[in-house]
């Protein structure tokens, strides 16, 4: 599978950027995604929602989305109209989450460091290649390991489970 | 070569002879949990996965509703409803409404619904609370608590442990809660993370149950998979009053290898109180009353210490007194059975007495749902496990993680306190 190209500005936070601070508890009985964007970064940023363009991508620190296993956080942000997230590093749960719901994330402690609010950025999502057009610089995202690279290509957990289900009737 | 107590429960419910960390596998589960949030979303992944139409085994499924309840507003009846109804369609054995459950972490024990060697899921990252009775248990997201409702089974990466090993013997006022603020700012907020936590030594040989499920509890506090207790007599004792499930009690290989061992000492260690605003922010009581940190509010509850045990604490130190009278204290007994048990020991008319309010069982204001809300600029002292920057309610309040009895001292001098004080005042 190719997957397209993700091209936005960047929005740059510090670490440990929790689920509790992408979207706070109260707003968690809401189910559209569109309305959770309009929460998304609340707790951190409260004007992202008015900031955040189409395309655009957020830039953390270590331990992305740490705390709660609330799949609305990554659900937010891509409702938000986040096209994808570059950190340091993720919380397990986070990770899990954002695969599984289709918000592309990318590992690059280089890009995190370096990358700044407004710079333009473009991704390869299948090469891992992060530009930073602003700067003229590149950076390699952590290549997947290959069991989640698999599951990403058959198109998901989704496609993963019905396949398993198939193979079971 | 020898597996860790993760490793091998793991490896058993593979169907394979051994794992080791990094490993992908499939794993059977044992139960799966979620609550009205987690579900509702988990709910709608299940519904689009094509074939599936019954969840794998409905008496292995728990549904709570815990987390806005009593629904605070027509959006989360909707919730509550969503689930009560899938709960009917596909006759799920263990659905707990508000009034016959609590929060999902101190029902799903207190039914009987968790035993040693099993592997348990949940939509909610506290799941890892379960590992207090030496089974395998992590939180996950909707969408693999969705497969797992359709498969029976999810994918796991082996995780690596940390072996833990504590000694000495807890001072006066001193409580796993304590021990594991310590251990949380030992490991940092995300040094465990992909990995198992594996609790060792006298002090935790010596811990209660309750004592355990607070550890365990806050496990995900370090960014770990998981954390876990080698079952004992205390933990066979406790299950087998609950069910006549058979189970398989494993123990972990004197060979095992571990990432890191780490030792702590308890002789000398105080109460322990995490500052705003990340669960490692902790710092030594001592150390933080020499300011002087006045509180609007102190919450009691939360599946890290909504426990009888806990309330038993609380009620003792404000037996006969009054709450200072410039705070408010919100009490939230972790389920219906604890709440009922409080009352069979006169513990919520103490709490009462005292001017505390006292809710129904849930999780209420330990996420900023409903029922205790922090407003800005306030402060509060609470036994829960989170202190992140709005987790309690506004953005602009502060929350203090802190012991039962280091809150109910606080309550009491409407500032936070050493609980030792008291100690010394009533001796
Ligand atoms: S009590 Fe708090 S931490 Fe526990 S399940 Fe409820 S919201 Fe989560």
């Amino acid at each position: 599978m190719v997957a397209k190209t993700l091209r936005g500005h960047a929005h740059k936070y510090g670490k440990n950027v929790d689920t509790d601070v992408i979207i706070p508890g109260k707003y968690c009985s809401i189910v559209d995604p569109a309305e959770l964007g309009t929460h998304a970064m609340e707790g951190i940023d409260p004007e992202f929602s008015k900031k955040v363009e189409r395309g655009d991508l957020i830039v953390a620190d270590r331990n992305f989305g740490c705390g709660s296993s609330r799949e609305v956080a990554p659900i937010a942000l891509k409702g938000a109209g986040v096209s994808g997230v570059i950190a340091a590093s993720f919380a397990r749960i986070f990770y899990r989450n954002a695969l599984n719901i289709g918000l592309p994330i990318f590992e690059s402690s280089e890009a995190a460091d370096d990358i700044a609010t407004g710079d333009e950025i473009q991704v390869e999502p299948d090469s891992g290649t992060i530009r930073n057009i602003s700067k003229d610089k590149e950076y390699k995202a952590a290549a997947f390991p290959p069991f989640m690279q698999s599951l990403i290509d058959a198109g998901g957990l989704q496609a993963y489970v019905e396949k398993r289900l198939a193979e079971k009737a | 070569m020898g597996m860790t107590l993760t490793e091998k429960i793991l490896a058993r419910h593979a169907g394979l002879t051994a794992v080791e960390p990094g490993q992908i596998i499939n794993a059977k589960v044992d139960l799966v949990l979620a609550n009205e949030l987690s579900a509702a979303v988990a709910i709608a992944a299940f519904r689009n996965m094509k074939g599936a139409s019954r969840v794998f085994d409905h008496s292995k499924i728990a549904l709570v509703e815990d987390h806005f309840v009593p629904a605070k507003d027509a959006q989360s009846a909707k919730l509550a409803k969503l689930m009560k109804d899938f709960a009917a369609e596909q006759q799920i054995e263990h659905f707990f409404d508000v009034g016959r459950g609590g929060i999902e972490h101190v029902v799903l024990p207190e039914e009987g619904l968790v035993a040693p060697g099993e592997l348990i899921v949940g939509g909610d990252s506290h799941t890892c609370t379960y590992g207090a009775f030496g089974s395998f248990a992590t939180g996950m997201g909707s969408t693999d608590i969705a497969a797992a409702f359709a498969l029976g089974e999810v994918w796991l990466k082996v995780p690596c442990s940390i072996k833990l090993v504590y000694n000495g013997k807890l001072g006066e006022m001193v409580y796993a809660k304590d021990v594991m603020l310590k251990t949380v700012q030992t490991l940092g907020i995300d040094g465990a993370t992909y990995r198992a936590i594996e609790y060792h030594g006298t002090t935790v040989d010596n811990l209660s149950i309750t004592g355990r499920i607070t550890m365990a509890n806050m496990a995900i506090e370090a960014g770990a998979k998981n954390g876990i207790f080698h079952a004992d007599e205390k933990t066979l004792a406790y299950v087998r009053e609950r069910t006549d499930r058979e189970f398989v009690v494993e123990r972990a290989d004197g060979d095992a290898k571990y990432e890191r061992v780490i030792e702590i000492d308890v002789d000398a260690l105080e109460p322990q109180v995490a500052c705003p605003h990340l669960p490692d922010n902790v710092h030594s009581i001592s150390e933080v009353t020499r300011e002087d940190i006045p509180v609007d509010q102190v919450f009691i509850g939360s599946c890290t210490n909504g426990y009888i045990e806990d309330l038993r604490v609380v009620a003792k130190i404000l037996r006969g007194k009054r709450i200072a009278s410039n705070l408010r204290v919100i009490v939230n007994p972790g389920s219906q059975k604890v709440w009922m048990q409080a009352a069979d020991e006169g513990i919520l008319s103490v709490l009462a007495g005292a001017g505390c309010a006292v809710n129904t069982p849930g999780c209420g204001a330990c996420f900023g749902g409903h029922m205790g809300t922090l407003g800005d600029g306030e402060r509060c002292i609470s036994t829960t496990n989170r202190n992140y920057v709005g987790r309690m309610g506004s953005p602009k309040a502060e929350v203090y993680l802190a012991s039962p009895a280091t809150c109910a001292a606080s309550a009491l001098a409407g500032r936070i306190t050493d609980p030792r004080s008291l100690a010394l005042v009533a001796a």
